[in-house]
């Protein structure tokens, strides 16, 4: 809501400054957006008048007019536009002048443009004349009649001849832009927007006046209406006749201009100024197009064709609101007038319509017709049954005082059941207990009573009664805020809650953050992906067309392809990621994401999916390898306490390479073997789509599975008394044995003093035959009563080896 | 007799002069105290000496051997710090060279946002509620007291599954949640992701964050509200930061307040930060509206209670000064890893 400051005088006294206004009036509910000067940067631009226009000798498109600024000797200025003609008062920027531009057709400049004397083609032009663009106005609000030339001033200025323009037009003025939040619809008027200035200064308000001299006819005869439908809660109609289309003055030119809105003529100009005033859309009909001489609100003819006035036909339902005539639909009802009904050059006798439809079914038909107006938007956020007369009798009155047009007596009101406003009892220590405050009951009453509302009761007791334009307050809660807002939040109290209680997270906060932690600890960042998946990012990353990760929960509305589904894995986001990163020539990177992923749940009472988290680890560079991300997950496992985990090939897996995959499987309570996730090196292909042109590997674990086997509880051992010893053996086996195979065996052996084993070497080559390989273990002994001798250690030894040869047919390498 | 004794030990003093080893040092020894060696000799020839001879020159022996035992300590001692230094000055390394690089992770400047503004309120003694990204209209709207034609429902602002549930837009579907599944009084934070039908550009994202905040008790007040905002902004941007709250309008608050924080870039005097009015608009939050509460069938009598809703986003690229959402979803290593 553009608010004029100048405007806003009309109805209550502004005695602060521009900023101090904005700031209070912030502070008390009324949010802004902007504030903007008008009239700004404009100097030595006076008002003048076109005496005399010549031809330009050499320019077929200039024209040399002879301008009074009131001084001995006329200005000569010359000029392109073509709408100037002598007698015209219009704005003359002359010698060394400032305007803020921009010059018609140029780029906007900052600070604004010096107009100096030139000359155009070889005559001498003593400074221009300017449009209202170029004194800063928007091009959409320069008035019709000036539209894309030089500004004609409406009205008679001889007197003001030579004087600034700034200051012969009162221009100066400040728009603020408010933002209405949609509980205050009774604030996008000029009239709400007052009320809450005089609240917040403690001004009075000064209504404006509506009361038109009688006539000797009366609107009802010339009109009937008849309200059909419930839809429409009130339908008042009043007649203008001998309407003389001229333009409006200038008063209310600059009013609607300061409003964001172009002058058109009197007529246009009255009701846009009444709406902007009251908040309360208006409409004229032609009453020579209202057959029968009646309005008849009722809803359409399904099916039913209408042409709106922007020209445009359009196919109407049964449930749409119209005003009809006695044959034919004439408006589209709250929306827009039908060309039909018109005003024209000719029109003589008009119905100024002054209605309130049901909001919801505004909203409803400007959606099915694909149509919003101005008329349209505010009748969807409520308004008043009440306001109906008032701007009705407003129109009248200033086409009255305008002069354009004889104002009949009375109005054709229909209004089947006036609204109150709904009476509602708050209490004192109510609002005292919600606001932690100690507000005496006078000084609430004269807050509220500053509001305009009515206020009765005693002790305790505020039995309010609000102005019908304010629909938001329901119930006593809406009363507390009223109180606050006029008592300024700034000046409630600051404590904290008195209330004890104990912090509880939610079981898996703390090893997020742990998990966290150990991943950045091994030099891997964290990475926030987007949420979205579909099949197309699949394809692309391998995976099957059956695959479970493809039961997507899929978006109805999505903006596009993009947002269709929901993400099952978070692989496809590492991948995006490495590829960006790869593509800008980063050498290496290690990162992880922890992330909702979503499945499809039938079970769900309410139908909600399924939601669990996954940890995707995902890494390349020159150090990267395979091993390097096991690594990292088992020092991870290790720091969460999962131990016990196995890795088994995966070959099938399109993600990953089929010879370097593995699911990471661990033993549940029952024995049976449950998947923690799935590594490898990604596969060419799925690298070769998202375009990393390294090898990259990545691992997708279902965290919510990384909480359940998680047991950090720490069973202390005391550390062993009695040395070990450790013995090497080199076995040849065959290439494809593996090594998980070979130190699992040995594990299971379970040979009391065996206390461990572990790979330190691999070889392929010559020396031990193809298909073969070497391969090194280092086994560590222990007895924990006393210090081994050789001969127990060469014993178990020599029992691991045959065990061995008779399992794999290794053979001992000398 | 003492003229040899004298001549042995001259030798000796000459011979540990030459001697630049330890090795060479030890010889010396042997040819001095060795079992051949010339004293050795010297003082087993003593036997044949008489007794009062034996006496005297039994002291001067020994006080030879005494005095060869230094001369020889001496040596090895120097030699030993010679080979000590002149190993030092071999093994000695330019210490201005790069120490071997370990790589130490950052967690994600919305991560880090987010824990930031969580163990605030842990501190406080609020509890964490974590509650689900896809929810029921209920939970996100009619649960909220959002008018039947509130824009937020319309199909171009929230993304649907069906009619019934939407990717939540905001954290305050929890709020419905907790007013049914919480016993009372509690203080909670409910942290998490949240999706609107936002085109990605400077500062729009399908996907963002919001940490909502909500406390319900007896005799909690709107100045419970502003103390323990203030609390947050002073605990989030320095201890200098003033708090000023405004009016608005939420459907499931009344009052409703937004809370601006003294610009920390310029502390208030104006900066393009704050384009110059010294304020900052931080976030939404209220006191919890009456039909909200009966969501939960919560006498509205007794229990009063405040919520709260941040946007993380918006809290990390204000205080980091981050002019594009954009950046924190392209992970780019190079912007991610600033965030130490």
């Amino acid at each position: 809501m553009i608010v004029s400051v100048n405007w806003l005088k009309d109805y209550v006294d502004i005695n602060v400054p521009v900023q101090e206004f904005c700031d209070r009036m912030i502070m008390t509910g009324s949010n802004i957006e902007t504030s903007s000067p008008i009239g700004e940067g404009i100097k030595g631009v006076l008002v003048g008048r076109i005496d005399k226009i010549a031809k330009h000798p050499d320019a077929d498109r200039l024209v040399i007019c002879e301008i009074n600024v009131g001084r001995d000797e006329p200005l000569q200025i010359v000029t392109g536009a073509d709408n100037v003609f002598e007698g015209a008062y219009v704005p003359v920027a002359t010698h060394n002048s400032r305007i803020p531009g921009p010059l018609h057709g140029q780029p906007k400049v900052e600070g604004g443009v010096k107009i100096t004397k030139g000359k155009l083609r070889g005559v001498v032009s003593e400074g221009m004349l300017c449009a209202a663009s170029e004194l800063g106005f928007d091009d959409k609000v320069a008035p019709m009649f000036s539209k894309d030339g030089i500004w004609i001033l409406t009205g008679d200025w001889s007197d003001h001849l030579g004087e600034e323009i700034t200051d012969a037009l009162g221009i100066k003025d400040t728009a603020v832009d408010f933002e209405i939040t949609p509980n205050r619809p009774d604030c996008l008027s000029m009239l709400g927007m007052a009320r809450e200035a005089a609240a917040t200064f403690g001004e009075k308000m000064r209504y404006p006046d509506t009361d038109c001299a009688k006539t000797d006819e009366d609107a009802a005869d010339y009109i009937k209406v008849e309200v059909r439908s419930g839809l429409c809660k009130r339908y008042t109609a009043r007649i203008i006749k001998d309407v003389k289309i001229e333009q409006s003055p200038w008063w209310m030119q600059k009013r609607l201009m300061a409003a964001g809105m172009r002058p058109i003529n009197n007529m246009v100009d009255i009701t846009n100024f009444v709406m902007l005033e009251y908040g309360q859309p208006l409409h004229a009909f032609d009453i020579r197009s209202l057959a029968g001489a009646q309005i008849i609100v009722d809803t359409a003819k399904e099916g039913d064709k209408f042409t709106t006035l922007d020209g445009t036909e359009r196919t109407l339902t049964s449930d749409m609101l119209m005003i009809n005539d006695a044959e034919k639909p004439v408006a589209v009802a709250g929306v827009m007038g039908g060309l039909n009904s018109e005003i024209q050059e000719d029109t003589s006798t008009v119905v100024i319509e002054s209605a309130n439809f049901v909001g919801s079914s505004v909203r409803m038909t400007s959606k099915k017709l694909g149509l919003r107006t101005e008329a349209s938007g505010r009748y969807e956020k409520g308004i008043d049954p009440n306001l109906c007369e008032q701007a009705a009798d407003r129109v009248c009155k200033l086409v009255e005082m305008l002069g354009c047009g004889k104002v009949l007596t009375g109005s054709v009101d229909v209004y089947p059941e006036p609204e109150t406003a709904p009476v509602v009892t708050a209490r004192v220590s109510r609002i005292n207990k919600v606001l932690g405050t100690d507000i005496p009951r006078e000084q609430m009453v004269s807050y509220l009573e500053s509001l305009e509302m009515k206020v009765e009761g005693e002790g305790d007791q505020l039995i309010v009664t609000p102005p019908t334009v304010r629909q938001d307050l329901l119930e006593e809660v809406d009363y507390v805020e009223e109180v606050a807002r006029m008592y300024g939040y700034d000046n409630l109290p600051m404590t904290l809650p008195d209330t004890a209680s104990r912090a509880a997270f939610p079981e898996d906060w703390d090893l997020r953050e742990l998990t966290r932690q150990t991943l950045c600890g091994m030099g891997a960042s964290e990475i926030q992906t987007y949420s979205f998946s579909n099949n197309k990012v699949l394809d692309r990353t391998g995976i099957g067309e059956d695959s479970w990760e493809r039961n997507f929960v899929e978006v109805i509305n999505p903006m596009g392809e993009d947002t269709s589904a929901l993400r099952t894995i978070l692989t496809p986001g590492m991948l995006d990621v490495l590829a960006r990163n790869c593509n800008r020539n980063i050498d290496s990177v290690r990162a992880y994401e922890i992330g909702t992923v979503f499945m499809k749940n039938l079970m769900d009472p309410d139908g909600l999916p399924d939601e669990s988290k996954d940890l995707s680890i995902g890494c390349y560079g020159e150090n990267e390898s395979f091993f390097t991300l096991k690594g990292m997950i088992e020092a991870l496992l290790d720091k969460l306490g999962i131990s016990e985990r196995e890795y088994v090939a995966e070959r099938e897996y399109g993600v990953f390479h089929p010879g370097r995959c593995a699911r990471i499987v661990i033993k549940d309570e029952n024995g049976q073997d449950c998947e923690l996730g799935i590594m490898g090196e990604f596969h060419p292909d799925v690298a070769e789509n998202y375009g990393i042109g390294v090898r990259a590997y990545g691992a997708e674990l279902f965290f919510d599975l990384l909480t359940e086997f998680s047991d950090r509880e720490v069973v202390y051992q005391h550390p062993p008394k009695y040395p070990s010893t450790s013995r090497d053996m080199a076995l040849v086996v065959d290439n494809d044995l593996e090594i998980g195979k070979i130190e699992k065996a040995v594990k299971e052996m379970e040979a009391g003093i065996l206390e461990d084993i572990h790979l330190f070497d691999i070889y392929r080559g010559v020396q031990v035959g193809k298909g073969k390989k070497s391969v090194a273990f280092s086994l560590t002994y222990r007895d924990n009563e006393k210090t081994l001798t050789d001969e127990e250690v060469d014993r178990v030894q020599n029992q691991v080896v045959e065990m061995l040869k008779e399992k794999f047919g290794a053979v001992l390498r000398d | 007799m003492q003229e040899k004794l004298q001549k042995v030990l001259e030798d000796a003093r000459e011979q540990l002069k030459e001697a630049a080893t330890l090795e060479d040092a030890d010889a010396v020894r042997v040819r001095v105290l060795g079992k051949k060696g010339q004293l050795t000799q010297i003082l087993r020839g003593m036997g044949k000496l008489s007794p009062e001879e034996r006496k005297t020159m039994g002291k001067e022996a020994n006080m030879a051997k005494s005095q060869f035992e230094q001369m020889l300590k001496d040596r090895v001692d120097e030699v030993k710090a010679r080979a000590r230094e002149a190993k030092f000055r071999a093994e000695t390394i330019d210490v201005t060279e790069p120490g071997v690089k370990v790589t130490i992770g950052v967690e994600h400047p919305i991560t880090q946002t987010i824990n930031e503004i969580v163990d605030i309120f842990r501190s406080m003694g609020y509890s964490v509620y974590e509650t689900p990204e896809v929810d029921t209209v209920f939970n996100t709207f009619d649960g909220l007291n959002a008018p039947e034609f509130h824009p937020a429902r319309d199909m171009t602002d929230t993304f649907y599954i069906n009619k019934d549930i939407v990717l939540r837009p905001h954290t305050s579907s929890g709020e419905v949640r907790a007013e049914k599944e919480l016993p009372l009084p509690y203080k909670i934070v409910i942290p998490g992701r949240c999706f609107r039908c936002d085109t990605p550009d400077a500062t729009h994202s399908p996907t963002f964050h919001q940490v909502e905040m909500m406390v319900i008790g007896e005799d909690i007040t709107m100045a419970d509200l502003k103390g323990s905002l203030d609390y947050m902004a002073k605990r989030l941007f320095g201890p200098e930061t003033r708090t000023k709250f405004r009016p608005h309008h939420f459907p499931f608050t009344e009052p409703s307040a937004e809370m601006d924080v003294s610009c920390f870039k310029c502390g208030g005097k104006g900066c393009n930060v704050c384009k110059g009015s010294g304020w900052i608009e931080i976030l939404g939050c209220g006191m919890t509206h009456p039909h909200v509460h009966r969501v939960g069938n919560i006498d509205t009598e007794k229990y009063t209670g405040f919520a709260v809703g941040m946007g993380v986003e918006r809290i990390a690229m204000l205080k980091y000064g981050i002019d594009d959402i954009r950046l924190l979803y392209e992970n780019d290593m190079r912007f991610i890893n600033q965030f130490k």
